[in-house]
């Protein structure tokens, strides 16, 4: 199946692609392909590729004086691409403390929701979460797949001080806060990963179209792991799937 | 090296920006007015991507323990070398022990301070721009003391005063092509963007300038994606933020109008309080 797309202006230097407006695995997997296409194609025109839930920004080295050519352009190679609804992606397995010390808000979940604090955890680390796209801070990977009991709206009054490595579910959503930042979302514990390294090429581990699972830990694992890491001799657990 | 007496209010390293890095979340940042860092650094004979200082509002007070030559673009903030007033836009020669101050802010927002060969400082993901959790420091301090190029090639230019545009500080209108939203917003709301005079609020820095006039907004948010700088967003409560250069990668407000990039330079050279009219290009 390939998609109905739109292709917008988007100021001078950018095309912006638009899919469906829904969250969904399979226009995922089909702006991860369209992406890898234009890569592949290594059209000399284009600077960067930024794919999010249902759009790709295709952005270029100069002003675009011909919208239409661009698009046509981009329309062959997407023909070309067709759909893959198989590919492989990278299971990346996250350790994930969820000792009260971290999960500072399990408490007050665990009241909301009427669930015992390990009934949350329990569903928390359960299942696969697939990598949407990185956006908000640098590293911060916006994740589908949260349980349907785990929802639980933003603080109305946003923290000040988040920490880095915070696990935590905003709405809908869950994720992991990569550096110390403000933010609405309720803390359930916290990783000791670093999602983000600057000095590292590419800086994140995970890309878009990835699958990501929680590993839990106990105090101690987390402080022997947190070692390792700032050693730079972690080495994340993943294997390689065929979706 | 240059030594920093005062780092004035807020003042950063800044190159053409970290480009290719989008997709992991890493926001462009860069000078803010290209347009006038080009200009400091054309003068000088250096690349248009060589680094400069970006100073907000005032000046530094440096000590150089260089010979070389500078060139100050963009706003007038009244730069002296030993008390001697300078002029914009003009290679000066620099001896060892001078001191460059400045004085009160005349026109614009933001000065730029190029070297001849540019700074050295640390350089991650091709950039040495500064940002808070990428570069080491988030911007300039006191006794910070800075390295220049000395070896890049250095044309010892003598031309004119190079002709500047001053549209840059008296003009309001800022030019625009409709945002991937527009169509979404009703006749009603898409002629108010363009008859009202917006003013700039006191919420205005390197990630966005939030404008205090409302639109009355019935507009739900947008599943998250990409923005830009120059993106306008229209939030729930019928506000508009022009984001810049440091702004996120992404973003769920709609996304109203996106500003031509000559724009963005010139709302980089204003500041609260100042008014802006959005044409459509």
């Amino acid at each position: 199946m390939a998609f109905n797309l739109i292709y917008k202006p988007f100021g001078e230097r950018a095309i912006l692609v638009e899919w469906p407006a829904v969250i969904d695995e399979n226009i995922l997997k089909d702006i991860v392909n369209f992406k890898n296409s234009i890569e592949k194609n290594n059209i000399k025109s284009i600077i960067e590729l930024k794919p999010a839930y249902n759009s790709l920004l295709i952005s270029y080295h100069t002003v675009c004086r011909n919208f239409e050519n661009e698009v046509n352009e981009l329309k062959n190679v997407y023909l070309a691409s067709g759909f893959k609804d198989k590919s492989k992606c990278v299971l990346w397995k996250i350790p994930v403390c969820y000792d009260i010390v971290y999960g500072i808000d399990l408490e007050a979940i665990s009241k909301i929701k009427s669930l015992s604090k390990e009934e949350i955890i329990k569903r928390h680390f359960k299942p696969i979460y697939t990598v949407y796209f990185i956006g908000f801070l640098p590293g911060f990977l916006y994740l589908g797949g949260l349980d349907e009991l785990l929802h639980v709206p933003r603080k109305s009054t946003p923290r000040l001080q988040i920490e880095k490595g915070a696990v935590a579910i905003g709405g809908n959503q869950t994720g992991v806060y990569p550096a110390e930042s403000p933010g609405g979302w309720n803390i359930i514990g916290n990783s000791p990963i670093e999602f983000f390294n600057p000095n590292m090429t590419p800086p994140c581990f995970a890309k878009a179209g990835d699958k990501i699972s929680f590993k839990p830990i106990t105090i101690q694992e987390f402080k022997t792991i947190k070692l390792l890491v700032e050693g730079g001799v972690y080495q994340i657990e993943s294997e390689v799937l065929d979706d | 090296m240059i030594k920093v007496l005062h780092p004035g209010f807020y003042s950063t390293i800044q190159d053409s920006g970290r480009i290719g890095f989008q997709q992991y979340g890493v926001p462009y940042s860069g000078v803010m007015d290209i347009y006038s860092a080009a200009l400091a650094n054309h003068t000088l004979g250096n690349k248009e991507s060589a680094s400069v200082i970006e100073m907000t509002m005032t000046g530094a007070t440096l000590q150089f323990y260089y010979d070389t030559y500078i060139c100050i673009s963009g706003a007038d903030m009244v730069a002296k070398i030993n008390d001697t007033n300078i002029m914009l836009n003009k290679s000066i020669k620099i001896i060892s022990g001078d001191k460059l101050t400045f004085g009160k802010l005349k026109k614009g927002f933001r000065s730029y301070l190029a070297v001849s060969g540019g700074f050295k400082t640390e350089t991650i993901m091709n950039s040495q721009s500064m940002y808070k959790g990428i570069t080491t420091q988030s911007r300039i301090s006191k006794n910070d003391e800075l390295k220049i190029n000395t070896n890049t090639y250095y044309i010892d230019n003598k031309h004119a005063l190079i002709k500047v545009n001053n549209e840059l500080y008296f003009n309001d209108k800022i030019e625009v092509f409709k945002g991937p939203e527009f169509e979404l917003l009703s006749k009603n709301q898409q002629e108010f963007l363009f008859q009202m005079t917006f003013t700039i609020s006191k919420d205005n820095n390197r990630m966005a300038y939030q404008l205090l006039e409302t639109l009355d907004n019935s507009l739900e948010p947008i599943i998250t994606s990409a923005v830009l700088p120059g993106t306008v967003q229209l939030t729930p409560s019928g506000k508009l933020i022009v984001l810049m250069r440091d702004c996120q990668t992404t973003g769920g407000y709609p996304r109203v109008l996106q500003l031509k990039e000559s724009a963005i330079n010139i709302l980089a050279q204003k500041f609260t309080g100042n008014v802006i009219n959005f044409k459509l290009v």
